[in-house]
């Protein structure tokens, strides 16, 4: 009992978050740069890659990127010149860097790169939940999808080997769930960065078409050795079973809530754990040829499950997301999984109908709130709905007392969205933005506003800070007015304020003023965020 | 060995040291832990909760499944209603009796306080005036983790070295302050089980 307990205490060196283990393991891996843009679920993992005594030592690369865009570009720069590189977004991200993730499966690369991507089931902190692993297939590159925090560690410092061997970018896909959960990491050597080196083909990077169409061929005949790498891998196994009427497919996470129910590794039925795509076909195929039936357990969309269920689901009858075992959407939890298997729980105690909803909101004190009372003043005298909104802590002025916004769909679109809805004659059309949305995705909007001095008002209410993250680094800290007079907005219409009670009068003028101007303008409302303020005060301590 | 506990609060309430400070107790015993946490949107004055996992074999779930859950701890009254459905057969409920208001449709507190009530195994307490007369309002979150103690199958002394790790750099003053909250809250507790 006494070994036991010592063991247990050797393996849990460290309690770590998923995104935790996935720094270590990538500072493990011999990383030399993380390239990333704050978005739940996966911004602490530069966080804590910023915080780490060996990434200071090595000066690994670790500062904020405008983007995700710049963030996988800069990324596949340190790949080119033979580095090892990870960048990091969450999966809405993915859309905004897809160009580069598409096309940098074809160029292939030299130092090993990780994409790490955080997918949000369930919209916890996210306007969609879409699976990040279709854009893994559709860029045809190897998945890594881990199932605990220990796996997650290990895919992080394999993965960089794993991108050297099949010579393309690996995508490591998480949720929420995992990348805030914190279990015991057992952790490995520190392996060495890599050396300086230039690609062996001088025309690997130069996708004009010639070689690009080279080079896709590559990547198509690179597919099989890929399914083999899954095949064989650790992080997908063939678990036997005595039951075979069912057949169970568990990837990722789902796994865990799985074996829940199953403590010890009692598991009656067959199962396929999945943590390493292309999905592995021998696998799956014993498992079709032994068992009656399928169940396909994902966290996310139906992905593996349309691809085995086909079009005329003339197969084995397969079980899942899709014919209503599991919900359609959402996240997994071990009470969905008892229910897909028949188990029946002691459902627990009902919620009494007092209990009320607790919306988050924003903090008392805060700049936005300013912003938002002196624009619903100043828009009084209009029609109501010419308030296009962004992606941030702001987006709560979406909600009472203000409900000022009438859209959030993507990160930089308000300003794009008031210039369609102006053009559509919707004048004054309105965008409320924040500093680090704008410098993530509203410069060029804002260019293509003022190329046709398009009636808008820019709001951009500065905060000093990327907040609803937890307070990173603004990328465009200090340079906001600068930027928007280089873009060309006229600077007698470029105009900063202090959003506070005091100043109430004049910022409702100042809107007021500015939404009757026939152009372009720009209203910076800017106070440093209250919740970094404090902690910056705290830190100062 | 099992304590599967939800943890639960206002976002900015600071639950999460509590997981902290229990979370070091149970590695000072050998224990395994999972523990999920909310972060992101839901922070700012939203609801917020932690399931924590404690135990002596292998944990699968991150999440604890629905009605088997042994402990709901909250440090907040009303929160602590909102996670009923994990609670289980033999569960208990130990909440603080101060409430967060930041909601204009906040229920009535004595109709908040019936409800818990309703619970044979429920321990009610107000953290907040024994924190301030141990010391501190900030040290509340350790009245409730010693309200929760005894619902806990860790040694008391190992959640004192917890705390005692967890202040350290503070220095000595605040190490027992927070001790000090911690033995009162489990006073009370088992004063009042």
């Amino acid at each position: 009992m006494r070994f036991l307990k010592l063991k247990i205490l050797t393996m849990q060196k460290h309690l770590f978050l998923g995104v935790e283990a996935i720094g270590q393991g990538a500072i493990d891996g011999g990383m030399s740069g993380v390239y990333a843009y704050p978005g739940t679920p996966s911004t602490e993992i530069t966080e804590f890659i910023q915080e780490n005594p060996i990434a200071e030592e090595r000066n690994i690369h670790r500062k904020w990127s405008a983007n995700e865009k710049t963030a996988l570009e800069t990324a596949l720069g340190m790949s080119y010149a033979g580095k090892r590189a990870m960048s990091c977004m969450k999966h809405v991200g993915l859309n905004v860097a897809a160009d580069v993730f598409v096309n940098a499966a074809i160029t292939g690369v030299n130092g090993g790169l990780i994409v790490t991507v955080a997918d949000d089931p369930s919209m916890h902190s996210s306007q969609n939940e879409q699976d990040s692993r279709f854009y893994g297939k559709f860029a045809m590159i190897p998945i890594l999808e881990p199932s605990s925090q220990q796996e997650a560690y290990d895919m992080a410092r394999e993965g960089f080997a794993l991108s050297e061997l099949t010579k393309v970018p690996v995508m490591l896909r998480i949720t929420t769930r995992l990348a805030h959960s914190r279990a015991g990491v057992e952790t490995k050597e520190v392996l060495p960065e890599n050396e300086l080196t230039m690609p062996g083909d001088p025309r690997q990077f130069i996708l004009l078409p010639a070689i690009a169409r080279k080079r896709y061929k590559g990547l198509l005949s690179s597919q099989e050795m890929f399914q083999k790498l899954s095949e064989e891998s650790a992080f997908n196994r063939y678990e036997n079973g005595t039951d075979k009427s069912l057949g169970i497919i568990a990837c990722g996470i789902a796994y865990n809530y799985l074996m829940e129910h199953f403590p010890g590794g009692t598991c009656p039925y067959p199962v396929v754990k999945i943590s390493q795509y292309p999905i592995p076909e021998s696998l799956i195929k014993k498992l079709d040829k032994e068992c009656d039936e399928l169940l396909i357990l994902e966290e996310g969309a139906p992905f593996v499950e349309e691809m085995l269920k086909g079009f005329f689901a003339k197969g084995t009858p397969i079980k899942g997301r899709l014919d209503g075992t599991l919900p359609r959407d959402g996240e997994l939890n071990p009470d969905l999984i008892a229910k897909a298997l028949g188990k029946e729980l002691f459902k627990g105690f009902d919620v009494p109908e007092i209990v009320a909803n607790r919306p988050p909101a924003l903090c008392a004190g805060c700049g936005h709130q300013d912003a938002y009372a002196a624009m619903n003043e100043a828009l009084a005298d209009y029609s109501k709905g010419r308030v296009f909104s962004d992606i941030g802590c702001y987006t709560l002025g979406a909600l009472p007392p203000y409900e000022t916004i009438s859209s959030c769909v993507d990160m930089g679109a308000s300003i794009t969205m008031a210039k369609g809805a102006a053009d559509a004659g919707l004048v004054p059309s309105i965008a409320m933005i924040g500093d680090s949305t704008f410098a993530h995705s509203g410069i060029t909007g804002l260019l293509d506003a003022v190329n046709e001095k398009s009636n808008i008002t820019v709001v951009i209410s500065d905060n000093e800070s990327v907040s609803m993250t937890g307070g990173q680094d603004s990328s465009a800290f200090g340079k906001i007015e600068s930027i928007c007079a280089g873009v060309g907005v006229d600077p007698a219409h470029i105009h900063v304020i202090v959003p506070l009670k005091k100043n109430h009068e004049e910022m409702v003028e100042l809107f007021r003023r500015e939404f009757a101007y026939d152009g372009v303008s720009v209203i910076i409302p800017r106070r440093e965020c209250i919740q970094r303020a404090s902690s910056r005060k705290r830190n100062k301590k | 060995m099992k304590a599967d506990i939800i943890l639960a609060g206002v976002g900015g309430q600071g639950i999460l040291s509590i997981a902290t400070a229990l979370g070091e107790a149970a590695l000072a015993d050998g224990l395994l832990i999972k523990q999920a946490e909310t972060h992101g949107m839901s922070q700012r004055g939203g609801a917020v909760y932690s399931h924590m996992r404690i135990s002596d074999k292998p944990i699968s779930s991150d999440l604890i499944p629905g009605g088997s859950a042994d402990l709901i701890l909250s440090v907040e009254p009303m929160e602590s209603l909102r996670y009923l459905p994990f609670l289980s057969e033999k569960g208990y409920l130990v909440t603080n009796t101060t409430p967060f208001v930041n909601i204009p449709n906040y229920p009535d507190v004595e109709k908040v306080m019936t409800e818990i009530r309703k619970f044979p195994r429920c321990i009610a307490i107000d953290a907040d005036t024994i924190a301030k007369e141990v010391g501190s309002s900030r040290a509340s979150n350790m009245v409730m983790l010693g309200a929760a103690s005894p619902f806990i199958d860790i040694e008391f002394s190992k959640i004192e070295e917890g705390i005692r790790r967890i202040f350290a750099r503070k220095g000595e003053e605040v190490v027992n302050m927070n001790l000090d909250a911690l033995r009162r809250g489990r006073k009370f507790a088992e004063e009042n089980r």
